[in-house]
C-alpha cells in the first residue's frame, strides 16, 4: 500500500515538476523559455568542473579494486570481526560500498544469487546496499562541482555513517528475519 | 585529510597489486577509471542543464524564495550558517525531496545546484563550509524511501517477497543518517577540522 503510493508519486514527480514550475512561472510573468535556457547554460561548465575530482577518486578506487585490496582486507579483518559476530560474507560488501557503486552492486547480486534472495544473508546484503550511498563518489561529484579541495570532516562523517549503516543493517535484519 | 587518504589508496593499490601479481590489472584499472570518470561527468551535462533550467524558472518566478522561507524553520538547526530565505535552502530541499523519491537523475543535479548556492556563502574558496559538510553527509546516507534497485535485484533473483527489505533498509538508513549528522555536528567544533586551519602558517 505505502509502497504503491510512493511508487506512483515517484513516477509522477518529474513530469509534475516539469509542468508545474513553468506554469507557475508563466502565471508570475516569467519568460519561461528564456529563463530555462539561461539557467541550462551552466550545465556544461558544472559537469566539466567535476572531471578532475572524479578522475582522482575513481582512479584511486579502481586501482585498489584491481589490486585485490578488498579481498585481502576482508581476509585480514575476518578473524577480528568474527569475534563480534559480524557475518564474514558481508565484509567485502561493507568495504566496497563507500568506494564503488557498481562494484558493490556486483557483490550484492552475487551474494543474493548464491545464498538465495529470501535468506537472511541475501536480505542483509540488500539492506546493507540500500541503506547508504557511495560516499567517495558523492564527495567527488558534489564537492568537485564547487572546487572544494579541503573536505574537512566530511569524509570522516560519511564513513562513520557507512559503518553505522552496516551495523544497523545486521542488527535489524537479525531482528526481523532470523 | 583527503591528501592522505588518496595517497594511501594509490600506494596501497600498487603495493598490494605487486604482491598479488596483479600489477597489469592495476595499470589497466587506472587508465579505464580515468576515461570512465569523464564519461560519467559528460553524462551529467544533459540532466544538469535540464534541472538548472527548471530551477532558474523557479528562481525567477519567486518559487524558490517561497520554498526557502517555508522550509527554513526545519533546516535552521541543521544549517545555522545559511540565512533565512537563502536560495540554498530551497535547492537543498528539492535535492532531499528528489532523493527520498529515488529520483537520482534529478537529485544529483539539484544537489550540485545546492552546493553552488552554498558556495556563494563561502568565505574560503576551496575549503568546505560547515553547511557543505552537513549537506554532503545527508547525501552520503541514502534517503530514498523505496530501495528500488535492490527490490529489482531481489525480484529478478526469484524472491517470494522482494519488498521485505524496505523496513530494514529504512531503519538502517535512519541510524546512518543520525550518526552522520551527529558526527558532523561534533567534528565541526574540533580545531583539527576547523575551516581556517593552517591559514597564516606559510
Amino acid at each position: 500500500m505505502m509502497q504503491q503510493i510512493i511508487g506512483t508519486l515517484s513516477a509522477w514527480a518529474i513530469p509534475l515538476f516539469l509542468v508545474a514550475i513553468p506554469l507557475y512561472g508563466v502565471a508570475r510573468g516569467v519568460k519561461v523559455y528564456e529563463s530555462f535556457v539561461e539557467g541550462a547554460k551552466g550545465g556544461f561548465q558544472t559537469a566539466i568542473r567535476i572531471i578532475p575530482y572524479l578522475v582522482a577518486i575513481l582512479v584511486a578506487v579502481g586501482m585498489l579494486r584491481a589490486a585485490g585490496a578488498i579481498e585481502m582486507l576482508s581476509r585480514g579483518l575476518d578473524p577480528l570481526l568474527a569475534r563480534l559476530h559480524f557475518p564474514a560474507e558481508i565484509l567485502p560488501l561493507a568495504l566496497m560500498r563507500p568506494l564503488s557503486g557498481s562494484g558493490s552492486l556486483g557483490i550484492v547480486t552475487e551474494l543474493i544469487q548464491v545464498h538465495g534472495p529470501d535468506s537472511l544473508l541475501g536480505r542483509l546484503a540488500a539492506t546493507a546496499y540500500g541503506s547508504t550511498e557511495t560516499t567517495f563518489y558523492v564527495l567527488a561529484v558534489y564537492f568537485g562541482a564547487v572546487g572544494i579541495k579541503k573536505v574537512r570532516h566530511a569524509v570522516f562523517a560519511g564513513l562513520v555513517a557507512d559503518v553505522v549503516s552496516i551495523v544497523a543493517a545486521i542488527t535489524f535484519c537479525r531482528l526481523a528475519f532470523a | 585529510m583527503l591528501n592522505y587518504i588518496w595517497l594511501a589508496m594509490v600506494v596501497l593499490a600498487v603495493v598490494l597489486g605487486g604482491i598479488n601479481g596483479r600489477i597489469e590489472a592495476v595499470t589497466k584499472a587506472a587508465i579505464d577509471s580515468a576515461s570512465g570518470a569523464v564519461t560519467i561527468a559528460l553524462g551529467l551535462v544533459g540532466v544538469m542543464a535540464l534541472w538548472l533550467g527548471i530551477v532558474k524558472i523557479a528562481e525567477d518566478s519567486g518559487l524558490m524564495a517561497l520554498l526557502a522561507r517555508a522550509i527554513a524553520p526545519v533546516l535552521k538547526w541543521l544549517f545555522p550558517d545559511v540565512p533565512k530565505g537563502h536560495p540554498a535552502m530551497a535547492s537543498m530541499t528539492m535535492n532531499i525531496a528528489a532523493n527520498m523519491l529515488g529520483l537520482s537523475n534529478a537529485a544529483t543535479p539539484l544537489g550540485i545546484k545546492a552546493m553552488e548556492d552554498l558556495e556563494t556563502l563561502n568565505p574560503r574558496p576551496g575549503v568546505a563550509t560547515n553547511a557543505m559538510c552537513t549537506f554532503l553527509t545527508i547525501n552520503t546516507a541514502s534517503l530514498q524511501l523505496i530501495p528500488a534497485t535492490m527490490i529489482g535485484v531481489m525480484a529478478s533473483a526469484g524472491s517470494r517477497d522482494p519488498a521485505a527489505i524496505i523496513g530494514t533498509t529504512i531503519a538502517a538508513t535512519c541510524c546512518a543518517l543520525t550518526a552522520g549528522i551527529a558526527t558532523v555536528k561534533v567534528l565541526e567544533r574540533i580545531p583539527f577540522f576547523a575551516a581556517d586551519r593552517g591559514e597564516g602558517a606559510r
